[in-house]
Order: structure tokens, then sequence, then C-alpha cells
């Protein structure tokens, strides 16, 4: 589904992400953990196509396409999703109309109808209950006045709307009491199916217990340093993240 | 003055009132930067231009209605256009009487003419006018009123003059468009209500003439005691626009609302001046511009409001929002209050900025293209203007015409 190969990438000169490689195939789950400052933010923001980042080296090939020749929106209208590790507030503009626009774009970019309103609000009521959430924020501006908690579950309801082949999921623990956790979590496993795949990118275990992983791999220093079974975010949650620095530093 | 050789005293003035304007207009000094009340709005390009009074047809009306259930009048450059007009809708409540038709003669005007130099010009050089009485009986009374320019050179010096009486409700629509290629052309129009007691008033003001004409508008407001009048000022083209509001709040328990937004690109140039005068105590205003400026394009808000000694108890919210989409776009703000008495509840405020990067990313990393994130953000901004206005007609009129000039979609 996405290889990435060799990727450097800088943001004001600094050399943030220094050879990374990483390939994720289809119905596969995989978890990138590691301490702060390893990069894990700046690949997700790179891989949707943020500007601030310069790729200086390396490839990234999403579905046979280069990725990274591809605007951003382009890349979500290909199946790229990734639920923000901080969703931003957009007063004014609804919900329901934000999101009717992004699924029509990329009905429109796939050649086909757009969805009807009638088919439209049934989706809304079938996903937002995947992930508990109130239909009435549905109709609010996107993400004002949400909770931490609802701003993550409106992220994974968004991404039950899009249905895309590749989800990031940047920090989605970050803020999230437990009650939270499981739903974000039980909305990412019902979503999941042998066509799609998922990168949870985070810097603790627990959220791992809820979306289980097929691959952890560890960064460090903008490389992935250490790749193993799902065991392997155990070890690191017992051991922290200083005996990575100490072996690869 | 030069600017006017072309143009002759008006037959809808009486002679003292064309002569004392006359003479205001030969005494008034031509506005420049150097005044405080003209800052940041150049009108020198308008003295170089001779206007002159050009009739015209109307190839096709239908383009201008923006309400189709509102009875409507048309002018072209300032007359009449009775074969396209149609009041047979109109409440018996009211009535519309074009000073053209009816050999009216205005003998009392409430503008400022002294040291007003366009309002001494319109008054002076009247092209034609109406004068709207509505009875105590009318209850949801309505007109529209269509201002259309065309030509080269042609001035409108056109005046409204509307008197509500009490407990009287009337919706107005005032559009102003241009025919292609009108060039040079300059609307130069006053509006004059009085809001009777317990009387309700609603403006909507669609101004959209084209980026080669000017347009000057001055509105004066009587309110009496328990009156609520709304504007809501909606400018989505014209090459140089001012808007002159004053408000006289004159009776207590008073509402007024002015509602505001503006969409600028190219040169565009336009420039809000208001007033809201509270002479008297217990009384709301309630002031909401928003604005967006790209490419080229200037706008100035400069929102005054008085609350007099003794006019206690006055809520008076005012507030300018801008947007700039363009490096090169530019806006003057300046909200002000001058406040006389010690027990009143004012604020103002002002802001400009930029998109928010981050919320034009989030929109993209969506499947959103740039051009249609920016446009639903910008869509948003001065959406709250827009939705201040209750007639669905017009809020569709305004996005057929966002649609066609900006190409947004909502």
């Amino acid at each position: 589904m996405i290889k990435i190969e060799n990727l450097h990438a800088n943001i004001d000169g600094k050399e943030i992400l220094k050879g990374l490689n990483l390939e994720v195939n289809a119905g596969e789950v995989h978890a990138i953990m590691g301490p702060n400052g390893a990069g894990k933010s700046t690949l997700a923001s790179i891989l949707a196509g943020k500007e601030d980042y310069e790729v200086t080296a390396g490839s990234v090939t999403f579905e046979g396409k280069n990725l990274l020749e591809l605007e951003t929106d382009e890349r979500a209208k290909e199946g790229l999703f990734l639920a923000f590790q901080y969703p931003v507030e957009i007063p004014g503009v609804s919900n329901i109309n934000f999101l009717r626009t992004a699924l029509n774009e990329k009905r429109e970019y796939h050649g086909q109808e757009p969805i009807s309103a009638k088919e439209f609000m049934e989706m809304v009521r079938e996903k937002s209950k995947l992930v508990e959430l109130d239909p009435k924020l549905a109709s609010r501006s996107v993400n004002e006045g949400f909770s931490g908690g609802e701003k993550k579950r409106n992220e994974i309801f968004q991404m039950a709307m899009l249905e895309p082949k590749l989800s990031i999921l940047d920090e989605t623990d970050s803020g999230l009491d437990i009650d939270a956790l499981r739903i974000v979590a039980g909305g990412v496993n019902a979503l999941k199916s042998k066509d799609n795949a998922t990168i949870v990118i985070t810097h603790y275990q627990r959220l791992l217990d809820y979306i289980v992983p097929d691959f952890v791999h560890v960064l460090f220093d903008g490389k992935i340093v250490k790749s193993g079974p799902k065991e392997l975010a155990l070890e690191l949650e017992e051991k922290g993240y200083d005996w990575i620095k100490a072996e690869f530093a | 003055m030069s600017f006017t050789k072309n143009l002759s005293i008006s037959p809808f003035v009486s002679a003292e009132l064309a002569e004392k304007a006359k003479s205001a207009l030969e005494a008034t000094p031509w506005p420049t930067t150097r005044m405080e009340h003209w800052k940041y709005t150049r009108v020198a390009k308008l003295q170089k231009l001779n206007f002159a009074d050009h009739t015209g047809t109307l190839a096709n009306k239908e383009q201008y209605i923006i309400d189709p259930d509102y009875p409507t009048v048309f002018f072209v450059n300032g007359h009449f256009i009775a074969s396209e007009s149609d009041l047979n809708t109109l409440d018996n409540a009211i009535s519309v009487k074009v000073l053209s038709e009816e050999k009216i003669k205005i003998d009392q005007s409430s503008l400022t003419i002294d040291d007003e130099l366009f309002n001494a010009l319109n008054t002076a050089y009247l092209t034609d006018g109406i004068e709207v009485n509505v009875s105590k009986k009318s209850t949801g009374g309505k007109l529209q009123i269509i201002h259309v320019l065309s030509g080269d050179t042609a001035i409108s010096n056109f005046k409204t003059i509307i008197n509500i009486e009490d407990f009287a409700e009337f919706d107005v629509i005032q559009g102003f468009f241009s025919e292609q290629g009108a060039v040079n052309c300059f609307a130069n129009v006053s509006t004059e209500i009085k809001a009777g007691i317990n009387s309700t008033v609603t403006i909507n003001k669609f101004q959209y003439e084209d980026e080669a004409c000017f347009h000057i508008n001055t509105e004066v407001v009587e309110q009496e005691k328990d009156s609520h009048f709304t504007i809501n000022t909606i400018t989505l083209n014209g090459g140089l626009v001012r808007n002159n509001l004053k408000i006289d709040v004159n009776g207590e328990n008073a509402t007024t609302n002015l509602y505001g937004a503006y969409v600028l690109k190219g040169k565009q140039h336009v420039d809000n001046h208001t007033v809201v005068d509270h002479k008297v105590a217990n009384c709301y205003s309630n002031e909401l511009y928003k604005g967006v400026m790209d490419e080229n394009s200037t706008a100035v808000f400069n929102g005054k409001v008085f609350v007099r000694p003794d006019a206690q108890k006055i809520n008076a919210f005012q507030s300018n929002g801008n947007v700039l989409l363009s490096g090169d776009a530019t806006i003057n703000s300046k909200p002000e209050l001058e406040i006389y008495a010690d027990d009143v509840k004012c604020s103002h405020g002002s802001t400009t900025g930029q998109l928010d990067d981050d919320a034009i990313f989030y929109l993209e990393a969506r499947g959103i293209s740039k051009p249609k994130a920016m446009a639903l953000l910008v869509s948003a901004f001065v959406g709250e203007a827009f939705d201040k206005i209750e007639n669905e007609h017009v809020q569709g009129f305004i996005h057929q015409k966002l649609h066609e000039r900006f190409n947004w979609q909502f």
C-alpha cells in the first residue's frame, strides 16, 4: 500500500528525518513509537503533504503513485487520511457542510456522482454512532468548542465518512481519558478491513492495548531503528526509551 | 466648477433649495486625503471627469431583480423607466411617488449640505427621486428600487425619501448595478428616512456596479421612540464606493442594527463611514461589518458611536473584522466611541488577519482543494454578516453573485 524509502526531510534547514524506511501492506496495522522529538509527527505531516517540510531525499510510493508529487487534497482523494494530533477549530464552517464538500470532491475526483442529501444524512447517522459522537456535534462548526475527546472522536468520525485506504493516527491517544480512548479505538477497529491499513503513531503503549498492531517500529533520531511484533511495545513500555537512546544515539 | 459644466440645475428641487445647494457646492473645497473625513479615500479622479445627464434603456431587467416578490421600480442613470417598473403588488397603505412623474419639487431635506460636497451636488443637480410614504396601516409593506448605470461618464444624482408613519412596517431593497460596458459612470445617491414611533424598517442595500464606476451613497436616518431600524450593506463590486450612514436616534427604547459585508478584488476601493448618534437614553445599537480583500483592493471602515450626555443605559456594540487574502490588499479600520454619559454599556473592536494556514491544511487533508478550502473559510468569515439578512431571496442573490464574481460555491 505504502512504501517509504530512505526518506530525508528538513524543517528550517534542520534535518528531522534521516533515511526512514517503512512498508505497509493492505490489512496491516503498524505502530510507530518513539521518544519526543524523534520525528513521529514530522513523518505524519510529510505524508499528509504539509508544506513546511522539505524532502531532501528518498521516495514515498502510495498505491503505485509517487505520493510526494501529489497535492495535499489529492493525497486525501487517493485514500490517505491523517487523524490530527491537534484537530483545528474552524468557526463558521459546519461539520456537515465540510464533510459533504470533502466527500463530493473525492467522488468527483473518482468520476462518481455527488452523494444525495438523504444518503449523506443516513451515512452521518450511521458513522457518528460508531464513535458515539452526538449527532448534534455534526451540525456544529468544525471542532469549535469541542472537548479534547470530542475532537478526537470527530477525527475518527471523519475517517469513517471518508473511508480511506491508509489512515495515519497521529498521537490520537494524547489527552484522552480511558473511556474516550476505548471509544476511539473501538471506532478504528470497526473500520479495519483486509483492504485498508493503519499507521498508529504513539508515544505510549496504552493505545496499543486497544488497537493491536501487527508490527511495532521504533523511530529514533529520524530513522526506524528497531521493528518487531506487538510485544516490542510492551518491552518499550517496561524499559522506557533510554535503552534505545543508549543503543542507537 | 468644471465637472458640473454639463449639468443643469434640477427641476425637482425648489429654486431656493437648489440655490442653497449650488452655493454650498461652490463654497466647499474638493475633498482631499488631508481631510479627516476623506483620509483614506481619494476622489480626485471624479473632479477630472465631465459627468453628464444621460438617459438609458434596460436590455434585460431580470438580471437585476433581487427579490421577485417585491413591487419594483427601475431607474437608469437616475431616470425612471416606467415601462419596466411594476407597482401593481404595492400595499395600498404605501404611496410611491416618482418626482418626475408627479412633477414634485422638493423644498426641504434632512441632508447636510454645507461642507458636504457630494450631498450639495446631489441636491442641486438631482436627476430624479422618489418619495415613499408608509402609512400607519402598513404591515409588511415592501418595495424594491433598482438603479442601473449605463454608458460613459453618466451621473445619477438620485434621492429617496421614505417616511414611515408610527407603527408601520416597511422593507426596502436597494440594488445598484451597471450595464455591461458602463465606464466612468457615477451614482451619487442619497436616502432620507424617518422611522416613526414603534415602526420597523429594514433596508437591504446591494452594491454591484462595475469596477469602472463610482458610487457615493449617503443615508440619513431619524429614529423615533420604540422604533426598529436595520440596514444591511452588501458591497461585492464597484470601483470606488463610499457609504455614509448617519443615524440619529431621537427617541428612547429604539433599536438600531447596522450590518455590512464587503468582498473585494482587483483595484476596488470601498469605504464605509457610519455614525450612530444616541441622543436619548435606553437604546440599543449593534454594528457588525465584515470584509474580505483580495488582490490590490482597499477597504475603509470608520464607525462612530456617540452617546450624548444624559443618554444613559445605552447598549452600543460595534465590531469590524477583516481578512486580507493578498499582500497587496489594504484595510484602514477605525472604530470610534464618544461617550458623554456615565451609565452605558458600549464596546468596539476591529480585527484584521489572514486566513488560518492550519485550517486550510486541515481542509486540504480531508480532500478539499486549496481554492475551495479558502472559499469555505472566507465565506464562513463574512457569512456572519450575511446571516443577519432575513430575506432569503437577498441571501440567494448574494450567493449567486459571489459565485459569478469570485467563483465561490455554497
